[in-house]
């Protein structure tokens, strides 16, 4: 998309940032897709490859996500490492709230050194969320500090601390996410922008479930340029359950949930016998994908969208049937970067 | 001001354990003003450990003691005389009071009857906030006269991050968004275009992140005193 | 013959109400029991944690606190912080290990000697069936516990 800037040291003679598929998806002008591929809670590599089985081929690349909410989870590095061989590209996710910048850079060079090419950039769950509540939190630098920090050592070469990187920085595809319905509202615009400004070359939303609140925010976010400067791919995610919509809408900051929607996966088991857990679970589920498959289809005429990123928490089977039902399959190909 | 709160009545006793004649020294500034360890509080306390004890047959002569502060030296000298009555000390003062208590009559057990939480001030009657965290190098200038290093649970330079609702922070509802009150601030003062830049990562140097600190002033120290090394 | 446990309670009265109330039981002879100590006070917002526990210390088996009847205290709203002090008070005797019930907060107008004498006979029964205070091991001479 944005060329580099004079001065800024690009991967030996390729011209991408990264030359991750990613990147080539996206700047061949493809509707991306990207999926979440959340860790086990255990050392248990089978788990690991069970969920890859799932996702290959459905997507462009999966997140690997860093200890969501706070809860002890294999790590995103070590688990993006079992995906590679598979032929599943990973995006890793790395958070503040766990490392300082020192261990930050540390775990981005052996990731660089094993291949991994894509970088989701976050602050991180605060641990009063998780397991270990007692921990004491690091939060050195923010999300947007740790962007800047990965842009410097790709385009520059160089450590946070102002040092040479030998023989050139890792060429990471860096990424950061976006709140549109979180507070203040009207900032989260330029809060966005802020993340482009520090060197974010991606960006994936939080779940979307409001489309019009979403185009909405878009028009500000293309108005002000930054659509032109980034890949934005909005968060979808599919509802399993009434319970899990209306927890959606009143529980989660920076989520809401049309109240139509929480009532067409209500109404999604009417006439089906109380008792019959299985059959309401099943109804459900399929309403559920089917609102999903639909607000990809109304994501897509959105300006400013490049693509779609597909939370489906712990139900990774969901994300074929709803790629296929959009007409996302199969998806593209790309060559090496030469 | 310095914030803190007295442990339950169950931990001092086990903190006295064996103890049998204890002084509890209250301490006239910081902790008078939270209620925590001022005359009043340190009457009740020991009030309150003579009776249990009794009542349990185990009795502990408790006397009470006040000092103007202390955290420093003149004023807990005061109490070198009384303090060799005693097997044992009790302190209503913050973590500063315990240890100069604790350096200065160096053969007595001093024990601490407070948590020290935090420095903050009463926003209002009965409730303490925390305001400052002592981070060595004030950024109060760029952010409208409100703390992200104290105040933002994430510690945040270019926050809010997605977890702020309705000024809300995700960890607590009862605690407001540090950020979304300095937005609210740069709106107000026309600081939004600052704020709009990118903050670089802090120097924690400054902060008990590099080790505990020591402020040596030239111009205060008497003539003929040698500077020492910290004790 | 051994005669009952007659607790010892302090009461802690504002001037205004329930002093006034206490003085017109008497005046009435609306009795309630003599072990019933009256100490008066400008207002019960006068009263703190320390004087609570000080009374229980010296030998007290029960603690009155009786001011007007609230919205109505001559001093606004002193009635209200002794109301909250004294709910601090008990959650203290019960780490002490002292019953709570030994200490107790009333509210009464001046006109109402008879509601005062009952209240005050009120208590003086509750502490009766508490015992003496754990504080006073032996009982008194002439009594049993």
């Amino acid at each position: 998309m944005s060329s580099a800037a004079v001065g800024d040291v690009m991967p030996a003679g390729t011209g991408w940032k990264s030359g991750s598929h990613l990147e080539r998806v996206l700047a061949a002008g493809h509707f991306a897709v990207t999926a979440e591929l959340g860790p086990p809670r255990s050392w248990n590599a089978e788990a690991v490859k069970k969920k890859i089985g799932l996702l290959k081929g459905s997507v462009d690349a999966a997140n690997v996500t860093d200890n969501q909410t706070a809860i002890v989870r294999m790590s995103s590095i070590a688990t993006a490492l079992l995906m590679l061989p598979e032929g599943l590209e990973p995006i890793i996710q790395m958070t503040c709230r766990d490392r300082n910048r020192i261990a930050i850079q540390s775990d981005l060079l052996g990731a660089a050194a094993h291949g991994l090419r894509n970088l989701l950039c976050l602050s991180g769950d605060h641990q009063s969320f998780g397991d270990h509540p007692a921990a004491k939190n690091v939060y050195d630098i923010d999300s947007i500090q740790l962007v800047g920090t990965v842009k410097a050592m790709r385009d520059q070469g160089k450590f946070q601390s102002g040092a040479d990187i030998k023989g050139g920085g890792p060429p990471f595809f860096i990424g950061a996410a976006a709140s549109p319905f979180a507070h203040p509202l009207s900032m989260r615009p330029y809060r966005l922008g802020k993340k482009v400004r520090a060197g974010a070359d991606f960006i994936q939303t939080q779940l979307v479930y409001d489309v019009d609140g979403f185009a909405a925010f878009m028009k500000k976010v293309v108005d002000l340029g930054f659509a032109e400067q980034t890949y934005i791919l909005a968060g979808v995610g599919p509802l399993r359950s009434p319970a899990m919509a209306r927890h959606l809408r009143d529980n989660v900051p920076g989520v809401t949930v049309p109240d139509a929607l929480v009532e067409r996966i209500e109404d999604a088991a009417k006439g089906i016998d109380e008792n019959d857990k299985e059959a309401r679970r099943n109804a459900w589920q399929a309403e559920g994908q089917r609102i999903c498959v639909e607000l990809i289809e109304r994501l897509r005429e959105v300006p400013g969208v490049a693509g779609v990123h597909i939370m489906a928490i712990e139900w990774e089977q969901a994300v074929r049937p709803i790629v296929e039902a959009a007409g996302l399959l199969p998806r593209p190909l790309t060559d090496a970067p030469t | 001001m310095i914030v803190a709160e007295q442990k339950s009545l169950q931990e001092i006793r086990k903190m006295l354990e064996g103890r049998s004649r204890v002084l509890a020294v209250g301490c006239g500034t910081c902790v008078t003003v939270c209620h925590a360890g001022g005359q009043r509080e340190t009457a009740a306390l020991a009030s309150s450990l003579r009776m249990a004890t009794r009542i349990d047959a185990r009795p502990i002569e408790v006397d009470e003691a006040i000092v103007q502060r202390q955290c420093e030296w003149e004023y807990v000298d005061v109490l070198a005389a009384r303090i060799e009555d005693y097997d044992a000390v009790l302190s209503l003062g913050c973590g500063v009071g315990v240890q100069t208590l604790a350096e200065r009559f160096p053969r007595k057990r001093v024990y601490p009857a407070l948590n020290t939480k935090f420095m903050g001030m009463p926003t209002s009657q009965g409730i303490w906030e925390e305001r400052c965290i002592g981070c060595g190098n004030c950024i109060l200038d760029k952010t409208g006269g409100i703390c992200p290093v104290s105040r933002c649970a994430k510690q945040l330079f270019n926050g809010p991050c997605g977890g702020s609702e309705n000024g809300r922070c995700e960890v607590a509802k009862s605690t407001p968004c540090a950020w979304h009150r300095i937005w609210e601030r740069a709106e107000a003062l026309g600081l939004v275009e600052e704020l709009m830049q990118i903050t670089p990562p802090k120097d924690w140097s400054s902060s008990r992140d590099g080790g505990p600190r020591r402020i040596v002033r030239d111009d205060l120290r008497l003539p003929g005193e040698e500077t020492e090394a910290a004790s | 013959m051994s005669t009952t446990f007659e607790p010892e309670i302090v009461a802690l009265c504002c001037r205004h109400c329930a002093y006034a109330a206490a003085d017109l039981a008497g005046s009435s002879r609306q009795t309630y029991p003599p072990a019933v100590k009256i100490v008066e006070l400008p207002c019960t917002g006068r009263v703190d944690v320390v004087e609570v526990l000080h009374a229980f210390e010296n030998g007290a088996d029960g603690v009155l606190v009786a001011g007007c009847l609230e919205g109505k205290c001559h001093y606004l709203k002193g009635n209200l912080h002794a109301r909250r002090r004294l709910d601090h008070v008990q959650a203290l005797m019960d780490q002490i290990g002292l019953e709570r019930d030994r200490a107790r907060m009333i509210n009464v107008s001046a006109a109402m000697g008879v509601q005062f004498a009952e209240l005050a006979g009120e208590h003086v029964e509750t502490v009766r069936n508490l015992g003496p205070s754990p504080l006073r091991r032996k009982p008194l001479q002439g009594e049993t516990a």
